[in-house]
This record gives C-alpha cells, sequence and structure tokens, in this order.
C-alpha cells in the first residue's frame, strides 16, 4: 500500500489508549499502577516491533526511499554551494540549449504542415528528365485529367505573385496567391470570418472573391468586422472579400514570402488573364493535391505513372517521348522544408554533443566528490546499509542535479525566447509557431534524465564495490579517490576531448565554407548599389493593360529612368525584372524560358528551360559585369529593332561549346503572349556571375533588353553616393508623379541582399561555432580538474622529489605530460569521430572537402593548446611545493 | 493454548458481533468468553485489525469507553457480517471433518 490512510501517530495513540485501558483493568483487580502496568506491557507484547510493522505495512518502502534519497540529496546539494552552482549552469546551458534547438526541429521538421492528416498532402510536379527540365509546370488540361483520375480527393495549383492594392491613400504591394477554387477545402482549413471559396466553382478565370490573412485584416482593415462583402481593388480589378482566415493559418508555400501571403485568390486558369488552356501549355507551378484516404504516396505514384503513360498515348503530339514527360508526387512536408533540413540536424547534434560534454563534465565533478565522500559511503556501508540503497542514492543525487538545471535552463530559454527567434533566420519555415510546447517539454524532460543517469551512473558504478578497509584506513592521509575512480576521471576527460574536437572540426570546416564564399569573386559588383522594386499591375482584361507591350512601356520606362538620374548623388540607374536582383529572388520568382536554338530546332514542350532575366542596356555597366565578346544593348535595341539577347559564359559554354555565340540566333516566346515564338539573335557574352547563389559559379543565364519586352516585377539599380534612407522616398515621389498608381517598396542595399542570402549559413555557422566554443571550454576546465587533483594528491611526493633536489621543470614537465596525453588521445579518437561527422555534412560545405588536413590540423593543435594552458596552471602549483610544507601534511 | 493460523479474524468480526468495541475491549472478551484458554498476545490484535479495516470488513472511529477514556472503537460492516457468516460455515465445516478424522482414529 503506498496510498497511506492513517498516520503512525494515531495507531501510536491507540496502543497507548490499549495499555492504559488494560492497567486500569489490571488495577481493578487489585494490582498496583507500577505492577499493572508491566503485567499490561508485558500482555501486549513487543510495542516498537508493532510500529515498525505497521509503518512498512502502510506504505511502499521504494517510495519511501526514493523521498528519503530526495532530501538526503538536497541537503548534500545545499551544503556544498559552489559546486552545485556550476553542476546546475552547466546542465541548464546545455538543456536549455538543446531544447530550444529541439523546439526549432519539433515545429519546422516534425510538424511542419499545420492542416488536418498532413500525411495525405503532396506537391505535383511534371518533369521532361528527356531534356532535363523539372519542374517545368502543369498544363491546364492535366490538371483535370489529374483532379478527374480518382487518385486525388483534390488538386489544385497555387500561383504567387505581387499585387498593387490601390483605392487608399497609398497604393501598396502584397503578397498575394492565385489558387484553385478547392484550395481551402484541399488543405481542410477554415476561416474565421465568413467563408472560403465554392470548391465547386467553375469560372474560368478570377472568381473575383478573395480571402484575406488575419494580418491585412487587422492592419490595412483596422479588424473591422464589416469587412466581408467589402470591395478591394487589385492591380485595377475590383474583387470582394469573402473570408478572413485565422492568425493561426500559414500558407505551405515553399519560399518564406509565400508563407506570409496576405490574400488569396481563385482561379479556374483556362481564362484570361490566364493563357490560352492548351496542353502542351505548362504553366501550372506548384501545384498541391490531397490523395485520396487510404492510398499510400507510392501507391499513388504508381497509379499516376499508369495515367500519365495512357495520356502519352492519347495525346503523342502533346507528350514526345523524347521528353519523356513524368509526374513527380512529392511529400508537401518535404517541398515546404527543403533544404534546411541537413542544417536543423547539424544544429541538433552539435547541441546533443554540447550536453553530452557538459555530462561528462558534471559526471567527473561528482566523481572528484564522490572520493571526497569515500569514507561517508565506507562507513555507510560498514554500518550496513545496502549497496543498492547507496547507488540509489547517488544517482538520485545526480537526477536531482539534473532536474534543477533542467528546470534551470526551461526558465533561462523562456526567457531568451525573444532573443533567439531574432537570430533564427526568417527562412525557416513555420518559425512564428516555435513555441515550447508539451512536446518539447517531454523531450526537455527526457533530456534531463538522461542526463541525470549519464553523471549520476559513474559515482553509482563506484559506490558500489568500495574497498572498505582501505577508504577507513585512510582517515590520517584524507581522502583518496582510488585507482579505478582516477582511471575513471581520465577516461572521462579523454571523451570530452574527443567530443569537442568533433564539434570544433566541425565548425572549423563551416567557418571556412563561410569565409570561402566571402572571398569568391561575385563577378559583378555590389559596392554602392541599391534596389528599390514596383510592380506594374496585370490587370484581367489584357487590353485594359496600358503597358500591355513593350511599345506602351517604353515611354514610362524612359520617363522612370530621366527622372531617376536627378536624383542627389546618383551616379547611375539601370531597371530590370526580379530575376535580374543578384542573389534577391526565390526560384518561384523565376520566369524561365524553352531555348531553342537554331539549325538544333526542338518543339517547345522539348527544349531546355533557360533562366532569363529582363535588363535595360544600362544594368551591365552600372553592375560592373564584364563583356567578353560582342556588344551589350544599346539604346537603338528599343521596340522596333530586332530582338536581341546577352548570354553568359555559362550559357555559351553550354550550347556553343567550339563557337562563337555571338550571331546565333535563338528562339524565345514572347512576354505577352506564351505561345508565339520569336527568333532573339546573341549579341554579347558577358562573364559569369554569381547571381543566383554565391555557391554556384557558373550558372546558364541569358539577358533580355527590357526595352523589346514587357516585364511586371520591376527592381530599379540605383548607384552612387545614395542617402539609404532618403532615396526610396525620393524615388517613390518621381515614380509616382508619372503614375500615381503604383506603389514603390523594398528598397535595399545589394549588399544586404548578398549579406541576406549568406543567413542560414551564417546562422549555423556562428551557432555550431558557439557550441564548440562552449565545448572547448568545459574540455578545458575538465582537463584541469583531472590535474589540479593529481597535482593534490601527489603534493607529498613532489615534495620529496623537490627536497631530494628535483629540477622544477622536470616537474612541470612531469605534469604537463600526463595532460598531455590526455589530450592527444581525447584528439585522437575525436579525429575519427569527426571524419565521420564531416562526411555526413559534406552537402553544408563550399570550397572545402570534408577531410581538410588544415582544419583537423588546426584543431587539433588548438585543442591540445588549451590542453596544455589547462594544466600549466596546476603545474606551476606543483613546482612552488614547499617541501618542508609538503612532508609535514602527512 | 495458541491461536490457530487465521482464527483471529475470524474471532475478531465474531466478538464485534455484539456492538462496537476497542481493542483493549475485544482481547478481554475474547480471553474471557474462551474462558481463559485463548491466549491472545494483545499487540497481535492491531495488525489484524487493520487488515481487517483496509478490507472494509470493520469500521473505525475513536470514542469514549465506558470509563471516560479516548479509544478507537471498531465496528461491523455489512461487508463484515457477510464475511463473518461465510467463516464462520467454513470454520464449522472445517472442525466437523477434523472432529469426524479424529474420533474414526480412536474408534
Amino acid at each position: 500500500m503506498f496510498r497511506r490512510t492513517r498516520k503512525a501517530s494515531d495507531f501510536g495513540a491507540e496502543i497507548e489508549a490499549h495499555i492504559a485501558l488494560e492497567t486500569e483493568r489490571l488495577q481493578e483487580q487489585g494490582l498496583s499502577y507500577e505492577d499493572a502496568r508491566t503485567e499490561a506491557r508485558r500482555r501486549f507484547g513487543n510495542v516498537t516491533r508493532l510500529q515498525e510493522r505497521f509503518y512498512e505495512s502502510s506504505r511502499w518502502p521504494g517510495w519511501d526511499h526514493f523521498w528519503q534519497d530526495i532530501r538526503y540529496a538536497a541537503r548534500m546539494l545545499r551544503k556544498s554551494p559552489g559546486f552545485t552552482t556550476i553542476a546546475v549552469l552547466t546542465i541548464a546551458l546545455g538543456i536549455g540549449a538543446t531544447t530550444a534547438i529541439f523546439s526549432v526541429v519539433d515545429a519546422t521538421l516534425l510538424h511542419p504542415l499545420p492542416y488536418p492528416k498532413p500525411e495525405q498532402l503532396v506537391s505535383v510536379i511534371d518533369d521532361l528528365p528527356g531534356v532535363g527540365a523539372q519542374d517545368v509546370g502543369m498544363s491546364v488540361p492535366e490538371w483535370h485529367d489529374f483532379a478527374r483520375s480518382g487518385i486525388f480527393e483534390s488538386v489544385s495549383p497555387v500561383g504567387g505573385g505581387d499585387v498593387n492594392v490601390t483605392g487608399s491613400s497609398e497604393p501598396t504591394r502584397i503578397l498575394f496567391q492565385t489558387v484553385g477554387p478547392n484550395y481551402f477545402a484541399l488543405l481542410d482549413v477554415q476561416p474565421e470570418l465568413g467563408r472560403t471559396f465554392d470548391p465547386e466553382d467553375r469560372t474560368p478565370g478570377f472568381t473575383l472573391e478573395v480571402v484575406i490573412s488575419n494580418a491585412l485584416w487587422k492592419g490595412a482593415f483596422g479588424g473591422d468586422p464589416g469587412i466581408l462583402g467589402r470591395d478591394i481593388r487589385l492591380d485595377n480589378d475590383l474583387y470582394r472579400i469573402v473570408g478572413v482566415m485565422p492568425a493561426s493559418f500559414r500558407d505551405p508555400g515553399q519560399a518564406s514570402a509565400q508563407r506570409s501571403t496576405q490574400l488569396w485568390a481563385a482561379a479556374g486558369f483556362a481564362g484570361p488573364p490566364a493563357p490560352e488552356p492548351l496542353r502542351a501549355s505548362h504553366f501550372l507551378a506548384p501545384v498541391i493535391a490531397r490523395i485520396k484516404s487510404g492510398l499510400t504516396i507510392s501507391e499513388a505514384q504508381s497509379r499516376l505513372d499508369a495515367l500519365v503513360a495512357s495520356l502519352q498515348k492519347e495525346f503523342p503530339q502533346d507528350y514526345p517521348p523524347q521528353s519523356a514527360w513524368r509526374v513527380r508526387l512529392v511529400p508537401l512536408k518535404q517541398t515546404v522544408v527543403g533544404n534546411v533540413r541537413q542544417s536543423l540536424i547539424l544544429l541538433l547534434g552539435a547541441v546533443g554533443l554540447v550536453l553530452l560534454i557538459g555530462c561528462v563534465n558534471v559526471a567527473s565533478l561528482l566523481l572528484a566528490r564522490a572520493s571526497a565522500r569515500g569514507r561517508e559511503m565506507a562507513v555507510r556501508q560498514a554500518l550496513g546499509a545496502e549497496r543498492k540503497r547507496l547507488m540509489w542514492q547517488l544517482l538520485t543525487e545526480g537526477l536531482l542535479l539534473s532536474l534543477v538545471g533542467g528546470v534551470v535552463g526551461l526558465v533561462i530559454l523562456y526567457c531568451a525566447k525573444g532573443f533567439l527567434l531574432q537570430i533564427v533566420p526568417e527562412r525557416l519555415p513555420r518559425l512564428n509557431e516555435v513555441t515550447i510546447n508539451w512536446p518539447v517539454l517531454l523531450f526537455a524532460l527526457l533530456a534531463t534524465l538522461m542526463a541525470g543517469a549519464i553523471f549520476g551512473l559513474a559515482p553509482a558504478w563506484h559506490a558500489a564495490r568500495p574497498d572498505l578497509t582501505r577508504m577507513l584506513k585512510q582517515e590520517g592521509r584524507g581522502s583518496s579517490a582510488s585507482g579505478e575512480q582516477a582511471r575513471t576521471r581520465r577516461a572521462l576527460v579523454i571523451t570530452e576531448f574527443a567530443l569537442s574536437l568533433v564539434l570544433m572540426i566541425a565548425a572549423g570546416l563551416l567557418l571556412r565554407s563561410f569565409g570561402d564564399l566571402l572571398q569568391v569573386r561575385l563577378g559583378y559588383n555590389p559596392q554602392n548599389v541599391m534596389a528599390v522594386r514596383t510592380w506594374l499591375p496585370i490587370p484581367n482584361d489584357p487590353a485594359t493593360d496600358i503597358y500591355r507591350t513593350a511599345a506602351l512601356q517604353a515611354p514610362f520606362l524612359r520617363e522612370v529612368l530621366r527622372r531617376g538620374r536627378t536624383l542627389p548623388g546618383l551616379e547611375e540607374i539601370a531597371v530590370g525584372d526580379l530575376a535580374a536582383l543578384p542573389l534577391g529572388h526565390e526560384r518561384t520568382d523565376l520566369n524561365p524560358y524553352p531555348l531553342i536554338v537554331e539549325g538544333r530546332e526542338t518543339p517547345s514542350s522539348e527544349a531546355p528551360l533557360m533562366d532569363g532575366a529582363i535588363v535595360t542596356p544600362g544594368y551591365f555597366h552600372l553592375l560592373g559585369m564584364t563583356l567578353l565578346r560582342g556588344r551589350l544593348f544599346g539604346e537603338s535595341d528599343d521596340e522596333s529593332a530586332p530582338p536581341v539577347v546577352v548570354i553568359n559564359e555559362a550559357l555559351a559554354r553550354t550550347y556553343w561549346p567550339n563557337e562563337n555565340p555571338v550571331g546565333q540566333r535563338i528562339k524565345l516566346r514572347t512576354a505577352g503572349d506564351r505561345s508565339s515564338l520569336t527568333w532573339n539573335t546573341v549579341v554579347g557574352v558577358i562573364g559569369d556571375a554569381r547571381t543566383e547563389s554565391l555557391a554556384d559559379a557558373s550558372a546558364p543565364q541569358m539577358y533580355l533588353s527590357l526595352y523589346q519586352r514587357t516585364a511586371k516585377d520591376w527592381a530599379i539599380f540605383l548607384r552612387g553616393q545614395l542617402d539609404t534612407a532618403a532615396i526610396p522616398v525620393e524615388l517613390r515621389q518621381q515614380v509616382q508623379s508619372v503614375n500615381p498608381e503604383l506603389p514603390v517598396f523594398g528598397a535595399q542595399t545589394l549588399k544586404d541582399v548578398l549579406s541576406a542570402s549568406l543567413a542560414e549559413r551564417r546562422f549555423s555557422m556562428e551557432i555550431v561555432g558557439l557550441f564548440a566554443l562552449t565545448a572547448l571550454l568545459l574540455a578545458g576546465m575538465g582537463i584541469y580538474g583531472v590535474i589540479s587533483y593529481i597535482v593534490s594528491e601527489r603534493t607529498h611526493e613532489i615534495g620529496i622529489r623537490l627536497a631530494l633536489g628535483a629540477q622544477s621543470r622536470g616537474i612541470l614537465r612531469m605534469v604537463l605530460r600526463q595532460g598531455l596525453g590526455l589530450a592527444i588521445a581525447g584528439a585522437a579518437v575525436g579525429l575519427v569521430g569527426a571524419l565521420i561527422v564531416s562526411h555526413l555534412m559534406a552537402g553544408l560545405l563550399y570550397g572545402v572537402r570534408p577531410t581538410d588536413p588544415l582544419t583537423f590540423a588546426g584543431v587539433a593543435l588548438l585543442l591540445v593548446g588549451v590542453a596544455l594552458l589547462a594544466c600549466y596552471i596546476p603545474a606551476r602549483r606543483a613546482i612552488r611545493v614547499d617541501p618542508l610544507v609538503a612532508l609535514r601534511y602527512e | 493454548m495458541e491461536l490457530l493460523q487465521g482464527t483471529l479474524d475470524l474471532l475478531i468480526l465474531r466478538t464485534l458481533i455484539y456492538g462496537a468495541q476497542h481493542g483493549q475491549g475485544i482481547a478481554r472478551v475474547i480471553q474471557q468468553t474462551s474462558d481463559e484458554e485463548l491466549l491472545v498476545e494483545h499487540g497481535a490484535l492491531y495488525p489484524a485489525l487493520q487488515r481487517l479495516e483496509e478490507r472494509r470488513w470493520i469500521s473505525a472511529k475513536w470514542g469514549i469507553s465506558t470509563n471516560n477514556r479516548k479509544a478507537r472503537f471498531y465496528a461491523l460492516t455489512a461487508a463484515g457480517r457477510k464475511q463473518l457468516a461465510k467463516e464462520t460455515t467454513k470454520w464449522n465445516r472445517l472442525t466437523a471433518a477434523i472432529g469426524r478424522i479424529l474420533e474414526a482414529e480412536e474408534g
């Protein structure tokens, strides 16, 4: 029974009453009080034994012992506040950091999709592996085929972008997504206000109904409860607001920007402004779907493969066998999480190592204390304490320590949460939901218990088999660790060094990758360049688009350039589309073209896709890109001149490896109409620039002239000694004095853009680096502790040596050699681990090989250096030993 | 005469059939009604009382004895009465059976 119903004192009182009653009865029979009381006690039997029996029968002994151990452990910890503080802080940092990283992992990797039955959600991706093209987009007839196939509950395209909200005082730009009418039904989410779209809506173009995000409702509309039914003007078209999503809803977009979508519009993608819904017109991307319940993704995939094969047979014109059209299902979770997975796993691993090192450190401290308490343990055992009880008691002490540390860690984490969210890069999916919830708390508890068990076990293990006689005899010399305990402590230090080395090599490799990335030749010059964005509206009726052709757009463009030149401090100005903003666009911002080379004509459905940027002639000079062959765009390459294209070296190498590309012609679709193709002449080749990714030196790229093509997502580039605060405002005035309906937003220096593109790498590097430094510090402390201990143990011996004439340098060397031995052993073990880890993280590296000898050697040397430093302090104490004192110490 | 194993519970329940009684009273009644034949070490009574109470066959509460002393009084519960009846039948059958065997041997 561990539920006690009765107190022992109550039982005692009952016995008292019994003896009193019996005494009275015996007195009545004529006995004297003393005799009666003695007789009553005799008849009653052994009172103490009875009370013990009651005590034991009424509770669960394990529980009882446990509480006793806890109380004892608490007392021991209170008695040595210095030790307790260090141990608790070590654990608190370890648990706090581990839990922090886990909370991010939990939110991003484990629960990235906050929708019902997320395992059924997939991305549907069209590939043309025959021409090396991936994710080319889906056509409208394919969308309908898939939706009817019985494989999916529903299928919906998601097309994102910018849209201008006009009608209020200041035109603003918001992020919106054009989705199928069944989008919200597919995700299975409900609005907070109003309704979402009718999944059965068959409007070919836009339904003219929109659902807005909670943020837009609270911000632009002040949380107006009468928002439903209100009109909103988007890119000059009127839409009606029918619903507001809850604040917790987040779009499952692939790019970080999409996750903060502010408005959703529904469309059938088969009417204007969408192109004609031809089977070969692949433009729906991305497409998401919910597979029928009961189907696994691989089952759905094999049924989809069969459907694709039959469609290929049915429409051989549209699906030529060379292109090898294929449709791929990828769990939506995977596309949303993307490439942060590896970084996060690395961080979790790194922080786990730090926690482990912390545990080893505390274990080593506990062991030192245990050896100091060796006599206490020996005396208790000699008095009959069970070994099991002693082990449990030491383990309880460890667990109590780790629990206190864990709680402190969580408190620190809770206080530092705001700071933590600040340093985490924005690209992490579901960043806003990183919270300390039950699974995270459970993780923290498990980590804490595990930590406690790890460092509680070491001393418990030794307590289990002490050498009583030796322990008890040691009184005169103070306490001393057994040889075995000393060995365990050495092993702990070696472990610590090995773990630290692994972490430091990981950090070193990341640091070198980052350094290499900063050193790369960009191929363009971001110095003194700012980019400011604007968005030209796309009305649903193309006829009302005042910038629908290059010729109509050109006067506006020239006027913006002319007015821009009047800005103070400005030296150069150019305009491009978002794809022209170096490192400032995501894949979804690109608009790849099928590229058909003259003399090697292929149908456009088989042509490889090529990214292209649309720019004004001044762009190349403004960004300092170098011309290698031919010429750049000139002012004469206007809307009436034959279309021209500038390519980069990588593209030239790909298509004309042994020819002069200048003068060659390529066929590209025109911007307005996706189905009509025109010939463009290559006029120049420029040097490769890292505009797509810092890590990619040569992504094929082509440039088209903004005088000959239209673009909607403009980036206005400005070079000069600019006042970064004033220039966006001044530019806005200039642009809006030409067209007051246009928003001007997103002003950034190119240096900031570059730095933002490195945010994720910088984050992992900084965090792993921080962890590595912590590990180094802990390892240093660990070896310092062990060597100090060895020195204090050998004070007597050193004193004798010195008295007999030993050189202090010799003593110094002797002590240092011991520390060095431990450090080198640890480093050797660690090198093996580091080799494994560095190969696992190869994908995160740039420029350095996973076996980079410089990093390995440098880190190993650094670690040994720290070890020597940590040993030097106790070693100096050793040579200062006064032989007289040391000998008297006996 | 020593008590047979397991008979103490039965005796306690039987004693309480006349009404609530405290531990010392129960000991006295057992001793007296058995004409001082049964020697109960008074202390042994209490673990038994504790056990019976945990099985909810008897209930206990503190009260005042006839000679004005505080004592813990035990009373039979409904379950206790049922148990007593069962135990009594069992006891009677057991003693009858043992008696028959012993008589047969003598005879």
